[in-house]
């Protein structure tokens, strides 16, 4: 047809006929079914926070299958940390997760200690305790506004960056920076705790206290909030088990597996805390938990505060950059905001690793998403994801 | 209505004093909003441009009028660029019979509610349009969203519309308004509660206000129907969605709030400050509020809000006949 075309009046960009997308959306459409439709959530979309792409196929507003796409975030830190000393490494995984940098921190000195045969000064691991449980409550705060602006409750995720905020104020007087955290060197942290690191603490405990039922009263018990999430995206146990699951969804499924509790490490024996396992294995559920696990963490802070103990914050010969690991293998396991943090770490006595294997529980967690998503609406399996609580380069790494 | 020169002069003059209704309306709504939100998040809200901020909305809008007017490729591009049209144009009409004072009516009819709610419906065309043409998923489940969403709660809005009607006698606004006392315990809302309420609920869902946001719905389609709009194109989808919460907010003032009637003085002033009122309570629950899941969203309408819309408009004509 000559004249006037009206589709594209400004020239032909892509032919129709011919333009299908990338390699895996097109992969993933030969085996959809007829009068489905793709789409694309993401690596751009609103709440996948940060660059995690998910292909959908939809029968209306339904989820046939949900596929999430990972990689767009791959750092290599594991192979970096075949090529970097033990000493250089540590900052790296202040970068794994954003969220909850000190569990890594301690998974990664944990490990290397436990094969160095290193001990660490008990003043050092009740400060490890303080720093890793005000992490976790800050990350807590943080998963749980966001969590509910997937839902579309777009304010309380600017009250909990303000208690987020406090946290990182306090953590900023020991560690020097807000966002990646690396506090602890092997046989001990890098930094003393000075008075106000001790009065914020004090301070911040029954103030987040108050805010929490504040919480509970402004959200949770929200009408439109509890029938978003009652009943959605239940996760029993079988399903976490054959995924691996760990943290708040295993938790949720009622199981009370910590790894706090289960494979002791540091000096958590010594505290008094409960294991909250929810009542529900829904996305509600997985809400308590994480609400009820920030009390237990201001409980053990507050324990920690009053028992800490004078004395060295390191060993004297600490290892340095030109230190030689022993040769052999181990794994050192903690509990992080998202489930278990595992480091497996593998040397030949050089002054590199061998070998160095992450467990990040968020990718763990993230391979549930495809089967709990499947037949539920597009806003349900939009909680369900956010109930994973995941980030993403903890996912990819 | 004969159609004379001096009135058809009338009406002119009245659209445009409607458009400059709207625009001046989104600029103050969007810096009302801004602010009410940054008062409940806790924070400032706008206040660098200008003496606190006032001049931030004027600004945002020039830089909506500078931009580049963007086709995405592949789209429908004579329904793309109708779409906002279509969504503005409508507005304009409903605005005609808005008594805002007692003389301040730009177009007295007889059936003037039946006029508003008639031209209503042709809002929701230009959502479809925009989902349709811009050859974009969300946009697409945006549209089908915002199709089930509008025509479902129309119809508890119009019930509780009726029985108002009901009681004035007459579909005739300044009528309704006239119908009420000066006072508060004489207006409508103390004798039709239940169809205040229900008007209220439905108002929020047919402007796709949050919580009902669905045919927009941040979280889960980006942007929904206008998620390839940019430039002038959202604008003007912006601009109409603040027009149709004027519209409803001043329906809702006529209706259940006495218009332009007043403890002192009458006059128009007071249709504004209640339609402003009513606005402002929007926006409260837009940033107190999560989103209501689709099927929620439906299941309240006809389980809940239909029925006692029914109910009501039942139990109106009844007590109105023993009273006869």
């Amino acid at each position: 047809m000559s004249g006037l075309n009206f589709i594209n009046p400004f020239g032909v960009r892509e032919d129709p006929g011919t333009f299908t997308g990338d390699f895996y959306t097109e992969n993933f459409s030969r085996k959809a079914k007829p009068g489905t439709v793709i789409l694309n959530l993401g690596p751009q979309h609103p709440s996948t926070h940060g660059v995690l792409r998910i292909v959908v196929e939809l029968d209306g507003e339904y989820v046939i299958r949900a596929e999430p796409v990972l990689g767009y975030l791959h750092r290599m830190h594991e192979k970096m940390g075949e090529v970097k000393t033990p000493w250089q490494f540590i900052p790296n995984m202040g970068r794994v997760d954003y969220l909850h940098p000190i569990a890594w921190n301690w998974a990664y000195v944990g490990a290397v200690e436990r094969l160095g045969g290193i001990e660490v000064p008990e003043r050092a691991e009740y400060l490890r305790v303080i720093s890793c449980e005000l992490n976790r409550i800050a990350s807590h705060l943080m998963w749980w506004g966001a969590f509910v602006m997937d839902l579309g409750g777009v304010t309380p995720i600017l009250y909990a960056f303000e208690e987020r905020e406090k946290i990182n104020d306090i953590l900023q007087i020991v560690t020097g920076s807000r966002l990646t955290l690396s506090y602890f060197r092997f046989g001990g942290v890098s930094t003393d705790v000075d008075e106000r690191f001790l009065r914020l603490t004090k301070e911040f405990v029954p103030y987040l206290r108050e805010r929490l039922k504040m919480y509970k009263a402004l959200v949770t018990d929200n009408i439109i909030l509890r029938r978003r999430l009652e009943g959605v995206g239940p996760m029993g146990v079988d399903i976490c088990q054959r995924y691996g699951a760990t943290g708040p969804i295993l938790r949720a499924a009622g199981v009370a597996s910590d790894t706090r509790r289960d494979i002791p490490y540091g000096i958590y024996k010594k505290f008094d805390f409960d294991i909250p396992s929810g009542p529900t294995n829904d996305s509600f559920g997985r809400y308590l938990v994480r609400l009820a696990e920030v009390e237990e963490s201001l409980t053990i802070v507050e324990q920690a505060i009053k028992e800490l103990p004078a004395g060295a914050i390191r060993i004297d010969k600490a290892p340095k950059a030109n230190y030689k690991l022993p040769a052999g293998e181990t794994y050192f396991a903690v509990e992080g905001a998202r489930g278990q943090v595992g480091c497996h770490l593998v040397s030949d006595g050089g002054t590199r690793p061998y070998r160095i294997k992450l467990r990040a529980p968020g990718f763990s967690n993230l391979s549930l998403f495809a089967e709990a998503a499947k037949g539920t609406l597009l806003a349900d399996a939009i909680a369900i994801l956010g109930s994973l609580d995941l980030v993403i380069p903890e996912v990819d790494r | 209505m004969e159609l004379t020169i001096a009135n058809f002069v009338q009406i002119v003059i009245a659209c445009l004093l409607i458009i400059a209704l709207m625009v001046g309306n989104a600029v103050i709504m969007v810096y009302i909003e801004r602010k009410a939100a940054g008062f409940i998040q806790r924070r400032p809200g706008p206040y660098e441009v200008g003496p606190r901020g006032t001049i931030q909305a004027i600004c945002d809008s020039m830089k909506l009028l500078g931009k580049q007017l963007f086709i995405p490729g592949n789209v429908d591009w004579l329904l793309y660029f109708l779409a906002p049209v279509m969504a503005f144009l409508p507005v304009l009409l409903l605005f005609l019979p808005i008594p805002f004072g007692k003389y301040l009516v730009a177009l007295k009819v007889d059936d003037g509610i039946l006029l508003i709610l008639a031209f209503a419906g042709l809002g929701v065309i230009s959502n479809i349009l925009a989902g349709w043409a811009s050859n974009n998923k969300y946009g697409l489940l945006g549209a089908a969203r915002a199709v089930a969403q509008s025509v479902a709660y129309e119809i508890p809005m119009i019930m509780a519309l009726l029985a108002v009607v009901f009681m004035a006698g007459s579909l005739n606004l300044s009528e309704i308004v006239e119908r009420q006392g000066t006072w508060p315990w004489q207006w409508n809302i103390v004798f039709q509660p239940l169809a205040c309420f229900i008007y209220f609920v439905s108002l929020v869902g047919e402007t796709n206000r949050a919580p009902f946001d669905l045919p927009e719905a941040e979280s889960e389609l980006t942007a929904g129907f206008h998620t390839e709009y940019s430039g002038m194109g959202f604008a003007l989808f912006f601009l109409s969605e603040y027009a149709n919460m004027l519209l409803v907010s001043f329906v809702c003032a006529t209706f259940f709030l006495g218009g332009y009637k007043g403890p002192i003085l009458d006059g128009f002033w007071w249709t504004f400050i209640k339609a402003y009122a009513v606005m402002c309570l929007i926006v409260w629950l837009r940033w107190t509020f999560p989103r209501v899941r689709f099927d929620q969203l439906l299941n309240i309408n006809w389980k809940w809000l239909l029925p006692l819309s029914i109910l009501n408009l039942w139990v109106t004509a009844i007590v109105l006949k023993f009273i006869e």
